[in-house]
């Protein structure tokens, strides 16, 4: 008897794709390049985040033609994006077949207070996170694998590296607490008790931890994976680099070699120039994406 | 020349390299990680992880892996696929892109059971286990066609999903997705059948 959508099964697919880089695109032809580059799976969505930054208004689900079309044209795994809360959109995702959903603060939230009920689908789920107690509830909600927030759209890995030291950082904390501090500790973060029982002995998320969020060079790559994340998501890095092919490629070894300085040294020459990156501070709080969902 | 424990590589590239890890220590053996052709000299087997096999295969052709683990095979040391690992050494890729290492007789049909919500688990009878093993297909592949000179050790559903030719030893399945290491002894098995 075969059993679909199981947990490890939902979590396998995110082993799967460890130490691998996941590229944002926007149509087939871009899914294509990113293929070709070693993309171990791509996200389809209808503007890379600095453009739904610059364009404002309402971000929503992409094009369902479009995801169906990038399905057609790569082997690689397709995830897509639903806004947080939208399980209508997640219902849709999950008809089209796409291989992962991405509960994602780019799109505009359709939900303020509830995320999606995540353990009542096959299709697996990422959700981002800013620090522990976040990606506790997510999993909580039967998220299958976790990203860093970070600040999508800005080229700008500061908050992606504050999110991963945060958890990581909790979570060190977690494993030194006594059996009877876990509760508090559950209560401050907010976080499922049996969650946090489970880090505080293991140390390590259940699921894979991915960066996202301003990730814009092969460097940037490097540096999350020396962070501790499993590997990486990179949104408007790629399509709005000047030569997106190089740039793609690029990442992808230093993904793989981020140990290796050299290396990384080497693929980081003569790929055209990164996205332009914006200062953070300089971005007003209510245009700020990671504080939308909890 | 036998040793004690038998250091086995586990290509890293990408992928589910430190399940293998773990599941190779836990069976006995020392474990290196792979991520240059020139690592494979001092190790005795080799792994090929389950991950984006079109990543794996691009990473391969570009560090210079696929000749130096051609070599590697045919000095008898085995080699043992998982899932993207089945593609590798597959000689033929059905409906798909050209091979990579072409080490065994088989064709491989890439995402055969479907996309990821077919992904699935299921208990396998695999006779030379011995017992049923709990396999975790995740877009897996099939054997869609293997050579007379290949032993087809475990079907499901009419579909071949565990094989052995010589010293190559491939499954469409994520042994090292469960605590059952089984399958790791079996491989570290083959390695004491040539030093033997």
């Amino acid at each position: 008897m075969a059993e679909e959508g199981t947990l490890r099964v939902k979590t396998g697919l995110a082993e799967m794709l460890k130490g691998g880089v996941i590229m944002d695109v926007t149509n087939a032809e871009q899914a294509k390049i990113a293929e070709d580059a070693g993309a171990v799976a791509v996200m389809a969505l209808e503007r890379v985040p600095s453009d739904i930054r610059a364009a404002g208004g309402v971000a929503r689900m992409a094009d369902p033609a479009i995801i169906e079309n990038i399905m057609k044209t790569v082997s690689v795994p397709v995830m897509a994006k639903a806004r947080i809360g939208h399980f209508a959109e997640a219902r849709i995702l999950e008809s089209l077949g796409v291989d992962y959903i991405d509960e994602s603060e780019v799109l505009t939230p359709a939900d303020e207070n509830n995320h999606i009920n995540k353990w009542d689908y096959k299709v697996p789920f990422v959700c981002g996170a800013r620090n522990l107690g976040e990606a506790l509830r997510r999993i909580g909600e039967g998220a299958a694998m976790i990203r860093t927030k970070g600040e999508a759209g800005t080229g700008n890995v500061v908050e992606a590296v504050r999110h991963m030291r945060t958890i990581t950082n909790e979570m060190r904390g977690l494993t030194v607490l006594g059996e009877e501090e876990l509760m508090t500790a559950a209560k401050n973060m907010g976080a499922p008790f049996d969650l946090v029982r489970s880090v505080a002995k293991t140390g390590k998320l259940p699921v894979v931890n991915f960066a996202a969020g301003g990730i814009a060079t092969p460097a940037d790559a490097a540096l999350m994976m020396m962070l501790g994340v499993d590997g990486v998501f990179v949104g408007s890095g790629i399509f709005k680099s000047t030569d997106p092919s190089s740039m793609a490629k690029s990442i992808v070894e230093a993904t793989t070699h981020f140990n290796d300085a050299a290396l990384v040294a080497k693929v980081s020459k003569g790929i055209g120039d990164p996205m332009r990156g914006m200062e953070i501070s300089e971005i007003d709080e209510k245009d700020l994406l990671q504080t939308r969902g909890w | 020349m036998t040793k004690e424990s038998p250091t086995i590589g586990v290509l890293a590239l990408q992928g589910a390299v430190r399940e293998h890890a773990a599941a190779l220590r836990s069976a006995g053996a020392a474990v290196e990680m792979v991520k240059w052709p020139g690592q494979l000299a001092g190790i005795d087997g080799l792994i090929i992880p389950g991950g984006e096999s079109t990543t794996i295969g691009k990473l391969m052709v570009k560090y210079g892996f696929i000749q130096t683990i051609r070599d590697f095979a045919a000095s008898g040391r085995p080699v043992y696929g998982s899932c993207a690992g089945l593609i590798a050494v597959a000689k033929k890729i059905t409906e798909g892109s050209d091979p990579w290492l072409e080490l065994m007789d088989i064709e491989a049909r890439r995402n055969a059971f479907g996309r990821q919500q077919e992904s699935f688990e299921a208990e396998l009878d695999i006779p030379v286990l011995g017992a049923t093993f709990t396999g975790i297909f995740i877009r897996a592949p099939w054997i869609e066609i293997a050579g007379p000179g290949v032993d087809v050790l475990a079907e499901f559903d009419g579909h071949k999903i565990m094989a052995r030719e010589k010293n190559i030893l491939v499954t469409a399945f994520h042994p090292e997705l469960t605590n059952d290491t089984r399958i790791h002894e079996y491989f570290l098995s083959m390695i004491n059948e040539r030093t033997q």
